[in-house]
Parts: C-alpha cells; structure tokens; sequence
C-alpha cells in the first residue's frame, strides 16, 4: 500500500501551481454544473469548492441527498441527465457504469487535472471513469481508558477483541463491550463482507458471477460474527451507524469496527463527555486470517454521459476547484483525502493503518450488490439463533442465485 | 337513473380508473413475466487508489443493443413468481417430501423470504383488525358516555395516533421502547430484568409491532363509530330502557345491529390497510424479526441491486391476497344488493 501511504504523506509541491490555475471565477465562462451527492460534511466543503464557480454564464445546482443512491440511476438515464456529476464510491460507480451512464473522462484529466496524483484516478479498462478524493473504511475504535483498566493490549486481530471483551465484561467494566453496525439489511451485508475479506479469499469463482462463500471461509466468517454477538447489546440487529455513534458516545461501548469517516465526530465536542472522548483511540481494522477485515472505500466524481461535452467540461473543472489542497487541509478532520499535500489528522490513523495492513478494496464487481442484499437479509436467522451456519451459508446462495439470475449475471 | 345518464356520470371516474390503476397494474404484470437479458461482461483491468485488479465489467454497450432489440427484457413467464424468493414451490415441495414432522416443515416454510413475510403480514391483519374494531368500539361508547363540554378534548387525544404519520409514531415509539427509553425502562422495572429487550427477540418484536397497529389504527374505527352512534335512533333506546334493558343489553340488542353496516365497512377498510403494513417494519428498524409483503417490494426496489420483476411479482401476488382477503365480505355485500333490488 506504498501509493496510499506516499498520497497521506506527500508534500504540498502542487499548491503553488493550483492556486494560479483557479484564480478568477476557476475559468468557466459559461455551461451547467449539477450534482448530485450524499449528505455529509466532507462533501459539503466539497461541493461548496465546486460552487465557488457559480454565476457569470455558469449556471450552478446541487443536491445533497441521503437517498442518491436511489435517484441517481433515474436522473442520469434521461438525456440530457438530470445531473452533470454524481459523487460516488466503489459500490455506486459500478452501478452507473452497468448501464454506461458516465463517461470516460481521459481528455478532461489531460487537459484540467494537472494537480490530481495518479492514484485519485479510477481507470478502468484503461479509461479514466472517476476521480477519488476521499477514502474510507470501518475500523477499530477502541477506549484505550478501559482497555487498560481490564489490563488488555489493543486487539490486533478478532480472537484478540473476543478476548478483549470478556476481559472487560469479567472486570464487569461493562456489560456489552462491543458493538457494530449490525443492522439488517445493508449494514449487516457490509459487516459479512469485511469479515470475509478477512479469511483472505474471494467471494465469487474467477472470472464468473458465481458465489464461492458456502464453504469453511464463510463458516468461519459467520461464527465470529456471532461469537461478537455475545458481547454485544441485545438490540444490535437494530443498530446502524448513527446508533453505534450515539451509543459510543453515550460510553457504552469500548470496542467497535466503525466508519472512519465517524472518527471526527465521535471525537468533536459534541455529544459525549471528555472522559470517553479521551480515551477513544484508533487502530487497524482486527484481522481475521492474514487480512484485516475491512473493505476500503473511496469517494469522487464522475462525470455523466447523457450531458454535453462543454458542460462535462465545466462540470470537471468546477468539480477540480472543489478537490484542492486548500480545502483538504481546511478540512482535515471531515475525511481521509487522498488529495496530495495532505497532511493527515490523528483521526485518520485507522483507515492508514487499515490500508497499510493490506486491507482489500471493496470489490468493484457488477454482481455484488446482489451478494451484499443476500447477505443482509439471510444471516440473521443464523445471529438469532434459529438456523446454523451451513444454512445461512446455503440461503444466501439460494437468494444471491435467484437475483442475479433476474438481474441477468447468471444464465 | 337511464343507462345513457348512468354512463356519462361515471365516465369521468372510470377513465380515471382505467388511467390510474387498471394500466400500472398490467404494466407491473408485464413487468413481473421480464427480467433483464444476460449481461455482457468481460474481464478488465481496474485501478482505484489503493490498488489494481483484473474484475468482471459489464460491458454497457452490448448489453443496451440487447436491451434495445427487445426493451422490456427477456420474456420467462412465471418463473419468477415460482423462484425461491417468491413462492418457491419446488423448495416447499422437496421440504415437505424430506420433512421430519410438521413444525420442522412449518420452519422450513419460515425460511424462505416470502413466507416469512406472509407470515407476519397475515398476522398482523387477523390480529390487528378486530381489536381494532372491538377498541375502537369501546372508546367510542366511552366517549359517548361522558360529559358534552369534555368530548371535544377527550375526542382530540383520542385521535392523536392516527394524525400522527405511522413512520415518525412508529419511530417515537421505537426510541421509547428502547433500553434507555421510558416505556423500555419501565418494562425492565416491572419484570425485573435489565436485560429485557423488546427490540432483541423476534416474538417481543411481533408484539410490539401489533400493539403498534392496533394503537394507531384504533382512532379511525372509533371516529366512525362515533358518528354512527350519533344515529341511533333515541326511540328505540328509550322503549328499550322501559323494558328494562340493562346498558350491556341495550349496546347488544339495539346499538349493535344498528352499527353493523360500519362494522363491515371498518373491517374491509383495515383488511386492507393491515395487509399492506409496512411503515413500521421500518420504523422499528424490525426487519430482522419481521418482515411483511409490502416490505419485501421495498427492498427489491432500493436494495443495491434494483429487481424490478421481483417487485412486480410480490405486487402481483398482494394484489391476489388482497382479493381474496376481501372476498367473504364482498360476495356478503353483493348478496345483500340482490336481496334488495
């Protein structure tokens, strides 16, 4: 991971260059920027780079939205689209080039995107199709205040958090010392898959949409999901990020593999108490095998198909006014930017570290969406109790089957 | 009225109708015998920021020629209503041929998606609506029963739950059901069990989602049975209470009948509505535990991977629920049309 290492350490050398670039209204004169985004602070400061370029001939719009995973299909399909760019991460960007909805944007790097380093750039098939600024990932957040008092090291893999746990729960410190976004449904079909990267191994046959997880890896991801079960609180398939948030800052909680893009505000001043905000301290994602158990994610932009090449134009070069030095490090807090000159905080060390522990990226497969539903939604019988694990394995199969089969991945 | 009259009265609705409903619902049933034609895909390089690999891609152009040829997909019949996240009838049939008695059938049956989700759909609607029917009944005679200058509040408070939106109830009472909620604490108190959780186990999480319902469904059954008691003619209680009637006779015998016809009509209403819950399966975060038809057409749709023939396929078969659902009621009424004309 010496490429995302060298983005999190370079130097500023570019920042003298694009303060010139970008001077007087970005140099836009006319055209249209629309974007679509989710609705978080990194990309409010994002977002509000790019408007920056708003006025004269540029006519601007956003739409920040928790929900644009599931308008932003509808909205580039329609010609011209409903947007000019959509923020997007891993998962989202293949759903959009599924369809071919966004464009290959070569020429436009070529021409504005002098200050992006070569590892922002998405290529796929040797195509340009996105520029990361932003990357993200669940880690460990631990109480380092507790983890002391019950006289254990900080876990480096899930056997070390499992023991851990009962430490603090024998001590009684806590009743249920860890807690993870185990709600059904997306946030459980991300915990599978970040437990599964841990075994090491893939989740589909090569080359083919066909699963490979009914076997001894995903028996042993589903059992240390459940043995984390047994120190957790009893409403955890009830939780999803909010609520772990709220329920670490509550102190009730000192062991969890959580977003690092939480990391700043569990840590602001707001929301808990200065004990707790004390003694969270983060690390490296736990292991399983010999990989952490985590996906990597990364945030950009890509640019929409169905728009004109003037306003493509004008929508990338907005968008690169938005993705500065400047406004990574008036930020540092808000995201791990993968923009150079950079200089990471103290609440990015878990996705660093999580990185550099070779954690995998979440797979850019057009099929996984499926797998990632099935998952959500069939081991919870398992978790609960009702059903063992060969089942939920075979379940998940069976539903992942049936979806990908409508959705035209398996014959 | 003459036939022509007839006709031009009801040409506007029926156009409507014809508009609105009639059209989605075959759009959606051409929509459920589809699904999309097999993607394209090619192996590629791909590079992101933390790392290069060879990945599946679908190819977009070659998958839109096929999808342009024939835009509404690959035709395969009923299949999908047959596959095993609908009725799945060949997983039935394999589990009741290597059943091991009929509870571990009826877990099997619970296994698969649909049933799950019928299941709790039925439940919740044969549960739901006569205590609905028989609370809103019994608020309504209350309310009938006190004081005028104090109904117009009473009636008020009384109305709350239905004003308020099922998702935001459904979600104020989840938090109060919580752990660290008044209601969650509460319960812990009396039982005497801290770890006592209503969101933890799918039986607590079925009673609290019916008491749910019934809590904010109640207020429509009672304001109709409100303005139905308004119209019971004062004659009749009046010579009834000569007889010597007692209160409980009276509401039997005279007050009973009387209602019938919004008794019936309340029952359609909330058959109707019951089986399609679904707010609070997501208000309460419940879906682990519970999951109904309604839901299950949510999450095909907003689910990562969009399956619109499988939502078209559940909407089919709510639809046939519904029907049925309804059909005692129905022919009663038409039965009772032909007696009269």
């Amino acid at each position: 991971m010496t490429i995302f290492k060298k983005t999190l350490v370079a130097g500023s050398l570019l920042l003298a260059s694009l303060g010139t670039a970008h001077a007087d209204g970005c140099g836009i004169e006319k055209g249209t920027v629309s974007i679509l985004a989710n609705d978080f602070p990194a990309l409010h400061a994002v977002v509000g780079g790019a408007e920056a370029c708003a006025g004269g001939g540029v006519e601007f719009s956003k739409n920040h939205n928790k929900d644009h995973k599931d308008i932003m299909v509808a909205a580039l399909t329609s010609d011209p689209s409903e947007y000019t760019t959509v923020i997007v991460a891993n998962s989202t960007l293949v759903t959009l080039m599924n369809d071919g909805l966004v464009r290959p944007i070569d020429d436009l790097v070529e021409k504005h995107g002098g200050s992006l380093a070569k590892n922002q750039l998405i290529t796929v098939d040797g195509k340009v199709m996105a520029v990361a600024f932003m990357a993200n990932a669940q880690h460990l957040f631990y109480r380092s205040d507790i983890l002391e008092a019950a006289g254990v090291e900080v876990p480096k893999t899930y056997d070390d958090v499992l023991a851990a746990a009962k430490a603090i729960k024998d001590k009684g410190l806590m009743d249920y010392p860890y807690i993870g976004t185990f709600k059904s449904g997306w946030n459980l079909g991300e915990e599978f898959v970040n437990m599964y990267m841990g075994t090491g191994a893939d989740m589909f046959k090569a080359g083919s949409a066909e699963l490979d997880i009914n076997n001894d890896n995903g028996v042993k991801t589903l059992e240390m999901l459940k043995s984390l079960t047994e120190y957790m609180n009893p409403d955890y398939l009830t939780f999803d990020s909010n609520a772990v948030q709220a329920e670490w800052e509550a102190g009730n909680a000192a062991l969890s593999n959580l977003w690092g893009s939480r990391a700043g505000a569990v840590l602001d001043d707001e929301g808990s108490t200065e004990e707790i905000v004390a003694g969270t301290a983060f690390a490296s994602a736990p292991m399983l095998g010999d990989t952490p158990a985590t996906t990597l994610w990364w945030d950009g932009f890509a640019i929409a198909a169905n728009t004109s090449d003037e306003d493509a134009e004008a929508t990338f070069i907005a968008m690169m006014n938005g993705v500065t030095t400047e406004m990574a490090n008036a930020n540092p807090d808000e995201a791990v930017w993968l923009i150079d000159g950079y200089t990471p905080g103290a609440k990015a060390v878990g996705v660093a570290a999580s990185a550099q522990a070779g954690a995998k990226p979440y797979p850019m497969l057009p099929y996984i969406g499926a797998l990632h539903t099935a998952a959500g939604a069939e081991i919870v019988e398992f978790l609960q109790g009702s059903e063992d694990a060969a089942t939920a394995l075979a379940d998940m199969e069976a539903a992942y089957n049936a979806a990908a089969k409508e959705a035209g991945f398996l014959e | 009225m003459p036939h022509r009259a007839f006709f031009w009265f009801i040409l506007p609705s029926a156009l409507a109708m014809l508009l609105f409903i009639a059209l989605p619902i075959v759009s959606v049933i051409l929509q459920s015998v589809h699904i999309e034609h097999p993607k394209v895909m090619s192996e590629v390089e791909t590079c992101g920021p933390f790392n290069c690999t060879t990945e599946m891609r679908v190819d977009a152009e070659a998958t839109a020629e096929l999808r342009q040829a024939q835009p509404l997909g690959k035709y395969i019949g009923l299949e999908t209503y047959l596959n095993r996240n609908h009725l799945a009838f060949e997983v039935v049939k394999t589990q009741w041929q290597e059943r091991e008695g009929f509870f571990s059938f009826i877990r099997g049956l619970y296994n698969l998606p649909f049933y799950k989700a019928l299941a709790f759909t039925l439940t919740y609607t044969f549960v739901v609506t006569p205590l609905v029917i028989v609370l809103g009944f019994s608020i309504a005679v209350a309310v009938n029963a006190i004081p005028r200058i104090m109904r117009g509040s009473v009636i008020f408070v009384s109305l709350l739950p239905m004003i308020v939106t099922p998702l935001i109830g459904s979600l104020v009472l989840f938090w109060m059901v919580d752990a660290n909620g008044v209601i969650g604490s509460a319960i812990q108190h009396i039982f005497n069990d801290p770890n006592l959780s209503l969101k933890a186990s799918p039986f607590l999480t079925w009673i609290m989602l019916l008491v749910y319902g019934v809590w904010h469904s109640a207020p429509f059954a009672f304001v109709v049975f409100y303005a139905g008691l308004q119209t019971v003619p004062q004659d009749t209680l009046e010579s009834a209470m000569i007889d010597g009637a007692s209160r409980w006779e009276r509401i039997r015998y005279v007050v009973l009948p009387h209602l019938a016809p919004l008794v019936t009509f309340v029952a359609l209403i909330q058959l109707m509505d019951n089986f399609r819950v679904f707010e609070p399966v997501v208000g309460f975060n419940a879906s682990a535990s519970a999951t109904s038809l309604s839901w299950i057409i949510y999450n095909d749709l907003f689910g990562q991977q969009q399956l619109f023939g499988s939502a078209a396929a559940t909407s089919m078969l709510t639809i046939l629920g519904v029907c049925i659902l309804l059909m005692p009621v129905l022919v009663r009424t038409w039965r009772q049309y032909k007696v009269v004309h």
